[in-house]
């Protein structure tokens, strides 16, 4: 790969910025629009960015390719889990409201709980995908 | 907190399936699976026993009352329904450990046992949920895994059959979504109960006719109700043995579990009779039978001989479906369980020389009867209860079809119930003739029995074949409640 510095130096500058707006998307999700997936999106185009300017074995040392399954794995985990904590609160599945102190913070808590595990696995699916597809001549 | 168990039978797989996906190769996450597919046919089987003895399930979602939130509603339909999923899925895991061991690469086995529970959640799921929405939701969750599994085979043509099922797969599950789109766009409702209240109002409505009609193509794809079934026999035939073992006793099960709540539960009792839906089942189903068995005969491969079969039976379903009678949703749902019995076993059975021989074509096994004497015992019991023999459980489900079909003096309908049974004594001889009249090829030779842990599932599904044919207690005593509460009279 030719290293393209301009690229390189503008991309430095951008992914932090991505990251911070796809973090901005997932905790602003409770309060107005977005949430766990564009989140998920967002933080995974930042990955893909780099990638697509330092190469993939670059990004692969940042994110190895074992971490990410487990990472879409524990995103569904931590969904599932708010569901079942609910549950051994004595509510029905995914019933927030027993969650916090009152019936508000409660539900603040589960939605964000549950949107942090949809953004992980949106996030480490959408790079296996990438990884899969990009990685497919280097075998 | 009998209730619960309702929502564990979908939670209990969903949550393993991430936890399986990232144990460590070898053995660990079959026995995990193993374990919650068992757990699944129990709480199934505990939730048929509540919804017999203690009248409907509900379960608010989220604590959400329906008809906003996601409502579980289980009766007689869909606990029946549940039990036969979750109970093949507890058969089949046995029989997955060597099978899955010998076919599928060592480094996807984690993920295999994963979209094994994928699909089981989404299968479960739809016959759970009471919102029409959330039906699709798990449609997709149980298509998305079943294209992986299907994919896993080991012949190349596994990623054909794969991507031709994706395709169709999808355009029904869309024009599913596109009905219920439709519907909802003039009822302002997802949740069954409150559609079944809304919809006698609206039914004059072009737009929710088209929307029924959109539901009806897209359950039939899924199906594979004739002349939609093109997806079926490549997909059953290279995805890997277990795999076809578990889809063909379980997913178009769902599908006519689907098919059934749309017509009889959520739409109006007469609505399909205004349709041209009513005929089309009876012509769709009278086609099937014949054109599928047909096509069954001419085969070379026995795993898609079986499948070509599985359009054939699928097809009594449809016919059962399309009699609209409370005899006629009998047979059907009877069918539904005894077709799951006997497809497992013969699939099963078939996995079993895959085990040993690696291919399943008709001059590949020759003779192969007499060197595996239990498979191919197996394989004569499955046959015959496909055909219909007394005895067996496939005698039962035609006995109900035909008598639904004798009180409507649908004489066309009987004689195709009949000469499909025929026509199933031809395919099934062709298979015991290779089996076991014809030399033994020379690759055949050193074969030896299939192992026991093949053998003990296989022959607990043929072994349930005759006690079903037996004992109709469990099989027609709920098929008929569960017809009962479809057709809305009491029985």
């Amino acid at each position: 790969m030719r290293p393209n510095l301009i690229l390189q130096v503008v991309a430095k500058f951008v992914i932090p910025l991505m990251i911070l707006f796809a973090l901005y998307v997932q905790f602003h999700g409770d309060f107005g629009p977005g949430g766990g997936f564009q989140a998920g999106v967002i933080f995974s185009a930042a990955f893909i960015l780099y990638s697509l300017v330092f190469g993939l074995d670059t990004a692969e040392k940042i994110i190895p390719a074992h971490w990410l399954r487990i990472l879409a794995a524990l995103g569904v985990v931590i969904y599932a889990g708010v569901g079942v904590a609910s549950l051994l609160l004595g509510g029905n599945y995914l019933d927030y409201t027993l969650l916090g102190s009152n019936p508000i913070a409660g539900q603040h808590l589960g939605i964000l709980l549950v949107e942090l595990g949809v953004g992980i696995t949106v996030a480490a699916a959408m790079l296996i995908m990438f990884f899969a597809f990009a990685g497919r001549g280097r075998e | 907190m009998l209730s619960h168990i309702s929502l564990l039978l979908v939670v209990v797989p969903l949550i393993s399936a991430p936890v399986v996906a990232i144990l460590p190769r070898g053995r660990l996450p079959w026995a995990v699976a193993f374990i919650v597919a068992a757990s699944c046919a129990v709480l199934a089987g505990v939730q048929l026993w509540a919804v017999l003895h203690e009248g409907t399930i509900s379960y608010e979602l989220g604590g959400w009352a329906p008809p906003w939130g996601i409502e579980y509603r289980i009766d007689a339909v869909n606990a029946f329904v549940a039990l036969i999923v979750a109970t093949i899925a507890a058969i089949t895991l046995p029989y997955a450990l060597l099978s899955a061991e010998r076919e599928i690469p060592e480094d996807k086995i984690p993920l295999f046992y994963s979209a094994m529970l994928l699909c089981l959640t989404g299968l479960l799921g739809i016959t759970q949920t009471g919102d029409i929405f959330n039906v699709f939701v798990f449609l997709e969750i149980s298509s998305l895994a079943s294209y992986a599994l299907i994919s896993l085979g080991r012949q190349r043509q596994a990623f054909t059959a794969a991507y031709q099922y994706l395709i169709m797969g999808t355009i029904g599950a869309t024009f599913y979504l596109i009905g219920v789109g439709l519907i909802y766009s003039q009822t302002g409702t997802l949740n069954m109960q409150d559609l079944a209240t809304i919809l006698p109002d609206v039914l004059h409505l072009n737009t929710v006719e088209t929307g029924f009609a959109f539901i009806i193509v897209g359950i039939a794809l899924k199906l594979a109700m004739f002349p939609l079934h093109l997806w079926l026999p490549n997909a059953y035939t290279y995805a890997p043995s277990v795999v076809t073992v578990f889809l063909a006793a379980t997913a178009t099960k769902v599908a006519v579990y689907v098919l059934l709540r749309i017509l009889f539960t959520v739409f109006p009792q007469g609505f399909a009779v205004t349709t041209p839906a009513d005929e089309l089942f009876i012509v769709a189903g009278i086609a099937g039978i014949i054109t599928a068995s047909v096509s069954a005969i001419y085969q070379e491969n026995i795993k898609r001989l079986l499948a070509y079969s599985s359009v054939a039976q699928v097809g009594y379903m449809v016919l059962g479906i399309g009699f609209a009678s409370a005899t006629g949703l009998t047979a059907a749902l009877v069918h539904l369980f005894n077709h799951a019995l006997m497809k497992g076993a013969l699939f099963m059975a078939v996995g079993a020389i895959v085990y040993r021989v690696g291919a399943c074509r008709m001059e590949q096994i020759h003779g192969l009867g007499r060197a595996m004497p239990w498979t191919f015992g197996a394989i004569v019991i499955g046959g015959l209860s496909l055909i219909g023999v007394p005895g067996t459980a496939g005698f039962i489900s035609k006995w109900y079809l035909v008598v639904a079909a004798l009180e409507q003096q649908a004489w066309i309908s009987v004689a195709v119930i009949l000469s499909g049974s025929l026509l199933a004594v031809v395919y099934v001889g062709k298979m015991i003739e290779a089996l076991y009249f014809k030399p033994v090829a020379d690759a055949g030779k050193a074969v030896s029995e299939a192992p026991i842990l093949l053998l003990l599932p296989t022959w607990a599904l043929v072994l349930a074949n005759v006690y079903f044919g037996l004992d109709t207690d469990l099989t027609v005593g709920v098929a008929e409640k569960a017809a009962a509460i479809l057709v809305g009279v009491q029985p």
